[in-house]
């Protein structure tokens, strides 16, 4: 798991993590302390309520002690006769009630912000943190992930399968299990049992996780709803023993609780780590979302193969595997590890003057100039030299603690940095999907899609047939071209070569164009946007285009219409590609888009993680993406369109050579086989000349229109 | 005319039985008619042998291509030619239903036969290959080709061996020969003579005669009063009607009494466009056969009505009018530009019938007394020369 990260790096890998991990929030430090030394957390949990209370006022405390006005008992007797004397509070009285307010207490009574808003989507976000979290793992430790996402409808197996699936909430258990690098057994309470608590907030490194709320925040939905604990397997190699922990939350002080711990003799992987969760969910609602999810991130994850086990009723039943529930697998379509992303300093670019205070009174430098060399990334021995010179203060040598102090040094220091040129971040931090590897996902993911069946909504979903789904592989290679065409259900051109950029998938031609762009920077912080595209197919040509939102390779399924690439995607104009486009909305035509943010920190609109915020910098690389992919898509449709006006009318021409030459066979009294012979001969030679102008004439018309494009956009930016 | 026959037209055209004299010449032109055929067929294939598109090289047959001549007062046909080329999506179709009707009407002629072009239609349509696409869809599409096959060899519809739908009788003064059969038009009971298709002299010739002139009716209706009140036999004048739009025999066929019998020629028509329409094309041609102004029209004859003034020099009342429709008013005003209608009196003409937005039928005229046209209408316009030309 991705938490998992740190503490598998305390054995070998980069210290610079570990400098970066140091300046935490004080209530991380204070947990560690406290967690650290402690042999099991279990002992250590309970007394802990009990020593804070002095400090922090547990909510019954006050309730007994304070005979302040307020509290309910008392109310009643002070008022008559205290009604006129003194106000009714006193600074005193409400100092009592002042008290920390933990982050999980936070979160139980705001968890939509965490994407646990109602059990459909309580359910898609617990399965989707456990996966995220499992990937970020697998490729950091550089293994190909091979993961099983479980959900089991317990009122259903309880039935033996023989029952419909539950309508509406019901209880559901969620596995997900990795053969990831598996976690040391003192992080996993922590990072189970605890909000904001995990490896990847404080570097900069692109990663599908970025706060450390997600696994315990839906740890913490599990046990508010049925009150079971969360229940860890983890392993982390050959020779170590498998350990199995029940933790649970102790929201008032965000502290994990263990409750039951054991060590187990065997376990069937080497390494890797196994969550269950028992929720309410309601698996009728949100199936959809969850289908969609899974496959989607098979798309986006050409490298991982996913085991997706979901319940089915009775009525399902022929694809069940066993009672109750079946079994699909997307297999990995490449056994290519992505390129490790890099952790990066932050480029000084991006920092808040805030922040750089921070960072200054954090330093271990002796002065400004190593400050600034060490602690951001692109600044040189000489750039800081030149940052330095538009600072008054900087003759003399100053302590980085100094500046991180006075609120004007830093002011100063912030605004030189802003005047200085800097190289951009360094951006090999980054991690894209590649052409390459979008454009297999892409296949693999349309095979799934076509055994699908027709409908595409809710029910179609339904039908991801297992049968469907094996052959996913073989067709993968197909993409190289070799299977042979099947019996098409277009007879209308027989034997066309395989076009450029097209793929034929389940008896459907698709065209695939991938962009990915060269990486960019919003705010210091390096990202690089994608754009795939499958045209055609079985897509409906009248319904609205299908936007494929990912970022750092996690799919985005809610709040399409906040999200900066549904505005990107929107503000390109799509008739410039030959698709229709309503005004101010997504094109309409038979195609799926799939746009791909890559970035150390993407920026979201909510901790959900549903939307990514509208910075300039980035809808502009997504529509310049997708321009560049429109121009792609334009110049097929034009070519197939040619092909099939030449194709239509060959075949018109060789009807009607048949008819003219057995008419003027009978009228000269000649044989018509070599007058047909010969009108053949002139129709090869006229429609290839006619093709031939026909061809300049649509790459003028495509000249045209990428110069209109071009004028738009540079009128955009003016 | 490519109006569809009715059943009736389906019996078998005129034949030869009664040309013998000009038997020989018959056979002259039908040697010179698939001659040009052949050629037309020869020089495609020549251009194909030379890996050229070949082309058909038509004359346009549309207002485009047409002008009238003031000299002779008729709609003649320009000198624009349009290629026709099989290499072209939307022309290879007609390409190849032009061939179809040349190798059909060669047949038609070497066999010595007649045929209808609704019978053609049949004769060349067939499934293509197997698709679902027919050779010719429906005869709308098989008339205009086999116009064009027309101009293009300059070749006449008899002598392709073709004939129009039948339409249009005739009664009169008059005895004719009709392939060999002697008919006297004085008696012919209550339906009149069907005048054919094809009146050409080797098949219809005029024998005695004591008409004075030549009475053409648009409708079969009016005609029929005409015929049964024996307006022929009191006023010495042939009465021919061609329903509605008089077809090619009809046209044919007055041209001839007009030039061979030298008999004026009166139009009584409806009053509204279509009728001033059906007046001009009897007058100096249509745009459509104006290849065959020349066979046809009569720039001599004279319209007797009915005028738009009419109304009220007859006293018709305004209830028996109909109302110009939107199309009525386009077609007037189309009219009014044809250079043929740009005389004052026809200006007026259509001008009061626009302002009126009134027309009338002839019918309307019996409202004044069920012979009102024949015993006091007619007689009263010819006698007072009250017509337009």
């Amino acid at each position: 798991m991705a938490k998992a990260a740190t503490a598998r790096k305390t054995v070998p890998p980069a210290k610079k993590g570990r400098k970066v991990d140091r300046p935490q929030l004080a209530l991380f430090e204070d947990a560690a302390r406290k967690a650290g030394p402690g042999k099991g957390a279990p002992a250590k949990a309970k007394p802990a309520p009990r020593a804070d209370a002095a400090k922090t006022p547990a909510v019954k405390a006050p309730a007994a002690k304070a005979p302040a006005a307020k509290e309910p008992p008392g109310k009643p007797a002070a008022r008559p006769e205290g009604k006129p004397e003194g106000p009714r509070v006193t600074a005193e009285s409400l100092a009592q009630k002042q008290r920390e307010i933990s982050v999980s207490e936070f979160f139980v009574k705001n968890r939509h912000l965490l994407g646990f808003d109602n059990p459909s989507k309580a359910l898609l976000t617990t399965i989707k943190e456990a996966v995220d979290n499992s990937l970020d793992a697998c490729e950091e430790a550089g293994l190909l992930p091979e993961l099983h996402v479980e959900v089991h409808d317990l009122a259903l197996e309880a039935k033996k399968g023989n029952a419909e699936l539950t309508k509406g909430e019901g209880r559901f258990v969620v596995v997900v299990q990795d053969n990831g690098p598996g976690i040391v057994k003192t992080q996993v309470p922590k990072i189970f049992g605890k909000l904001l608590y995990g490896s990847k907030f404080h570097r900069l490194k692109q990663a599908r996780g970025q706060q450390g709320i997600g696994i315990s925040a839906a740890a913490m939905y599990g046990q508010l709803t049925t009150g079971k604990p969360i229940r860890v397997t983890s392993r982390v190699g050959k020779g170590k023993a498998a350990h199995v922990f029940d933790i649970q939350l102790d929201t008032r002080k965000n502290e994990p609780v263990v409750t039951h711990d054991e060590t187990l003799p065997q376990w069937h992987q080497e390494h890797g780590t196994r969550v269950e969760l028992e929720i309410v969910a309601n698996w009728q609602q949100g199936q959809r979302f969850v289908n969609r999810y899974v496959e989607h991130t098979a798309l986006a994850n050409p490298h991982a193969a996913i085991h997706y086990t979901r319940p089915v009723g009775a009525a399902q039943r022929a694809n069940a595997d066993r009672p109750g529930n079946e079994t699909l697998t997307f297999p990995r379509a490449t056994t290519e590890l992505p390129k490790e992303a890099v952790e990066i300093r932050p480029h000084p670019h991006g920092v808040e003057l805030g922040a750089l205070m921070l960072m200054a009174q954090e330093s271990k430098s002796h002065d400004v100039r190593g400050f600034l060399h060490t602690a951001f990334s692109r600044v040189s021995a000489q750039s800081a030299d030149e940052i330095l010179a538009r600072v008054p203060w900087a003759k003399k040598t100053v302590r980085p603690r100094e500046v991180g102090a006075h609120r004007a040094m830093a002011e100063e220091l912030h605004k030189a940095i802003a005047d200085t040129r800097l190289m951009s971040p360094p951006t090999n931090c980054l991690s894209p999907i590649g052409d390459e590897l979008m454009r297999k996902g892409l296949v693999s993911f349309l095979n799934v899609i076509e055994s699908e069946g027709e409908g595409g909504d809710e029910n179609a979903q339904l039908d991801l047939d297992s049968a469907g789904m094996k052959p996913a592989r073989k067709a993968g290679k197909s993409a190289a071209g070799k299977r042979p065409a099947e019996p098409s259900a277009q007879p209308s051109i027989p034997d066309a070569p395989p076009e450029d950029g097209v793929e034929k998938i389940k008896g459907h031609n698709y065209f695939i164009a991938t962009v990915t762009r060269s990486p960019k920077v919003y705010r210091g912080n390096p990202f690089q946007v994608e754009v795939g595209l499958a045209y055609g197919g079985s897509w409906p040509a009248d319904k609205t285009i299908e936007l494929f939102r990912f970022a750092n390779r996690v799919p985005l399924l809610f709040q399409r219409g906040a999200c900066g690439i549904t505005d990107a995607v929107v503000r390109t104009d799509w008739r410039n590609y030959l698709l229709s486009q309503p005004k101010g909305s997504l094109p309409v035509g038979p195609m799926a888009l799939l746009v791909h943010i890559a970035s150390v920190w993407v920026p979201f609109t909510s901790e959900s993680k549903e939307a990514v915020a509208h910075y300039p910098d980035i809808t502009k690389e997504i529509q310049l993406a997708a321009q560049e992919c429109g121009r792609k898509l334009a110049t097929f449709i034009r070519k197939r369109k040619a092909a099939d006006y030449q194709a239509q009318r060959r075949s018109i021409f060789e009807l009607y050579i048949e008819e003219v030459a057995a008419a003027i066979g009978k009228i000269t009294g000649r044989k018509p086989g070599p007058i047909k012979r010969e009108f053949l001969q002139v129709a090869h030679k006229v429609t290839a000349a006619e093709m031939k102008e026909e061809q300049k004439a649509m790459e003028l018309e495509a000249r045209e229109a990428r110069q209109r494009a071009k004028a738009r956009s540079a009128a955009e930016e003016a | 005319m490519s109006a569809r026959p009715d059943a009736s037209a389906k019996r078998t055209g005129p034949r030869e039985r009664g040309g013998i004299p000009s038997r020989r010449a018959k056979d002259a032109i039908a040697r010179k008619t698939t001659a040009k055929i052949e050629k037309l067929a020869e020089s495609v294939l020549k251009t194909v042998a030379g890996g050229k598109n070949p082309f058909l090289d038509i004359p346009v047959r549309s207002l485009a291509n047409v002008s009238w001549s003031e000299k002779r007062r008729l709609v003649e046909l320009g000198n624009q030619r349009q290629k026709r080329y099989f290499f072209n999506v939307s022309m290879a179709k007609k390409f190849m239903q032009t061939f179809l009707v040349s190798e059909a009407c060669k047949e038609l002629i070497e066999s010595g036969k007649t045929t209808s072009i609704r019978d053609l239609y049949y004769v060349a349509k067939h499934t293509i290959g197997d698709t679902r696409q027919n050779t010719f869809e429906e005869q709308d599409e098989s008339d205009p080709i086999i116009e064009d096959l027309e101009v293009t060899l300059d070749a006449l519809r008899e002598e392709l061996h073709l004939f129009a739908a039948r339409k249009g009788s005739m009664v009169g003064p008059i005895t004719i020969t009709d392939s060999g059969d002697t008919i006297d038009l004085r008696r012919m009971g209550s339906g009149g003579w069907a005048v054919p298709s094809i009146v050409e002299a080797n098949v219809i010739n005029f024998r005695r005669h004591e008409a004075r002139y030549v009475l053409l009716i648009e409708k079969d209706a009016v005609w029929t009063r005409f015929n049964e009140d024996k307006y022929w036999k009191r006023n010495q004048c042939i009465i021919v009607q061609g329903g509605g739009q008089p077809p090619r025999g009809v046209r044919r066929l007055v041209h001839r009494l007009h030039h061979e019998l030298e008999l004026p020629v009166y139009v009584l028509v409806d009053n509204d466009p279509w009728g001033f329409y059906i007046y001009s094309v009897m007058k100096q041609g249509s745009i459509n056969l104006a290849y065959e102004s020349m066979r046809m029209a009569v720039p001599d004859a004279r319209f007797v009505g009915l005028s738009s003034f009419d109304k009220d020099k007859y006293e018709i009342p305004s209830n028996v009018s109909i109302k110009m429709d939107d199309g009525d008013n386009n077609r007037a005003k189309q009219m009014l530009a044809y250079p043929w209608f740009k005389k004052a009196q026809w200006q007026r003409e259509i001008q009061e019938m626009v302002r009126s937005g009134q027309k009338f039928e002839l019918e309307a005229l019996s409202r004044r007394g069920i012979s009102f046209i024949t015993e006091e209408y007619l007689p009263k316009k010819l006698k007072d020369r009250d017509w337009l030309e």
